[in-house]
């Protein structure tokens, strides 16, 4: 039996874990204020625009939306597997597609903001 | 000594009579100190000769008196009496693997992966006993030792939903068994035993569900040897990437 | 009679009703479908960010919906149960030694949930939310 190449998925799926569980549940809070229909100071277009335009907060964002799409494309192999869908293949394809096509766009989305 | 009397519930299964397993109740005076095995030694010394499980040493060393107590996989030799609620207590064989006949389970599965992960000392070239002992400071045994205490109860295996769900899986203890290994300084054996742990029915089909390690009764922690074993696969898997890998790939 | 080793079902689609335990892993496993979804909703605001101001707008007000607000809250609750138990068992995946001794895992796990809750802090005061909205 050959040896696996999961490392690659497995270590995105590990650091946007990480990443995830320090990050995503206070942005959800911002976004959720949002949904309520106040705007926090920070996410007026300027001060956002201004962000995604720094090199620094490109990184950022790249980084927080790249790791959190593989993390969750890896991660939904088990889910799925466990929820009784049996065509893994396909579902590694799908969503090592999808977290690959995200990563792609979040690259051109960010070089557009100057 | 206060006698408790409880409803013992035994799953049942004789291959010569039985279609499928069910269930036989006998009524159990038990002793305050007692625990589940005691129950059924009584059973089987004083209501029914036929009943079948399998036990040893009767304090938690040998590893064969692991059983399913009221649905989870414990042993049942470690299991007290007085620390089930209520009056009614089931025991089943350990699920995940075939029942042999009544509490006893065919082991051949875990028997078969425990050999492939090479659960020995590897050497490159033996040391000659002139040259004396392979000694180990306190930091170097402190890494392993933990994972020694394994006795191959098969609780894991029961408690694991990837082993239920994919019978590949070589699962929790012969895993740890090979990073007890591998984590042991007088060994050279990493790269053999990387062969067949860093496969996809090896390390990489565990899921990181926990319930090995919750369920261990020797606090081995099965699932921390795993995680362990896929970071260092990660990080020689790209040393490997980039060329910078061992000897063989 | 059956003559044979007897081979138990396995729910192959429930088995993780039954037990606390494992139902807990499911929705860990779960938990990524709420990641992956609103690192989604990160993308299309960077694209709406890079479309100029008034598709950013239509992006805020895009999240002001109901199908939005419903979803936030959902992802609010997985995404805070994955940070509970990713940390819970971080010690597991990277136990440290230091001497002969193994540093306790709630040491571990512990720095990691202050951690958490830094991080969690600079966001929302960065972002304005404490502050008049």
């Amino acid at each position: 039996m050959a040896r696996s190449n999961k490392p690659l998925v497995w270590s995105l799926f590990a650091a946007g874990g990480t990443l995830a569980a320090l990050l995503v549940p206070a942005l959800v809070v911002v976004t959720l204020v949002v949904a309520y229909g106040y705007l926090p100071a920070a996410l007026d277009y300027q001060t956002m625009h201004a962000f995604a335009a720094n090199w620094l907060g490109k990184v950022i964002l790249f980084v927080v939306i790249a790791l959190c799409l593989w993390h969750a494309a890896h991660r939904l192999r088990t889910a799925l597997h466990g929820l009784g869908l049996r065509a893994d293949k396909w579902v590694a394809k799908a969503g090592y597609t999808v977290a690959g096509l995200g990563t792609v766009f979040a690259i051109v989305y960010l070089l557009q903001i100057h | 000594m206060s006698h408790r009397t409880i409803d013992l519930e035994v799953m049942r299964y004789r291959p010569e009579q039985d279609d499928e397993p069910w269930v036989q109740t006998y009524k159990v005076p038990c002793e305050e100190d007692w625990v589940v095995l005691d129950a059924l030694i009584y059973v089987k010394d004083n209501l029914d000769g036929s009943l079948s499980y399998r036990w040893s040493c009767h304090m938690a060393v040998c590893g064969s008196c692991g059983m399913m107590i009221n649905g989870e996989p414990a042993l049942s030799c470690k299991t007290f009496i007085r620390d089930l609620p209520g009056d009614v207590i089931r025991v089943e064989p350990l699920t995940n693997f075939p029942i042999e006949r009544d509490l006893v389970v065919v082991m051949d599965d875990f028997i078969e992966k425990l050999q492939r992960v090479k659960p020995y000392i590897i050497r490159d070239e033996s040391k000659p006993i002139s040259e004396g002992e392979h000694r180990q400071t306190p930091a170097q045994l402190k890494k392993f030792k933990q994972y020694t205490l394994c006795i191959n109860c098969l609780c894991c295996y029961a408690a694991c939903p990837q082993y239920a769900l994919i019978p590949e899986f070589i699962g929790p203890a012969a895993l740890t068994l090979a990073h007890r290994y591998n984590q042991d300084s007088r060994d050279q054996g990493w790269e053999e035993r990387e062969d067949v742990v860093a496969t996809n029915e090896g390390i990489w089909d565990c899921a990181f569900a926990d319930a090995c390690s919750i369920v261990c009764p020797k606090h081995v922690d099965p699932a921390s040897a795993i995680q362990q074993m896929k970071i260092s696969s990660t990080l020689s898997w790209y040393k490997n990437l980039i060329g910078l890998g061992g000897k063989k790939r | 009679m059956n003559g044979r080793p007897y081979v138990r079902e396995v729910r192959t689609a429930s088995w993780y009703f039954g037990r606390w335990r494992d139902l807990h892993h499911m929705l860990n496993e779960i938990s990524s479908i709420f990641i992956g979804g609103y690192a989604l909703i990160l993308l299309w605001g960077v694209k709406s960010l890079a479309a100029g101001e008034q598709a950013y707008l239509a992006f805020l007000d895009g999240l002001t919906s109901p199908l939005s607000l419903t979803f936030h809250w959902v992802a609010l609750g997985f995404t805070l149960l994955n940070s509970v138990s990713w940390f819970g068992v971080t010690p597991k995946a990277m136990p440290v030694q230091i001497g002969d001794e193994f540093l306790p895992g709630h040491y571990i796990a512990i720095g990691h949930y202050v951690a958490w809750f830094c991080v969690s802090l600079v966001v929302l005061v960065v972002s304005g939310v404490f502050s008049n909205g």
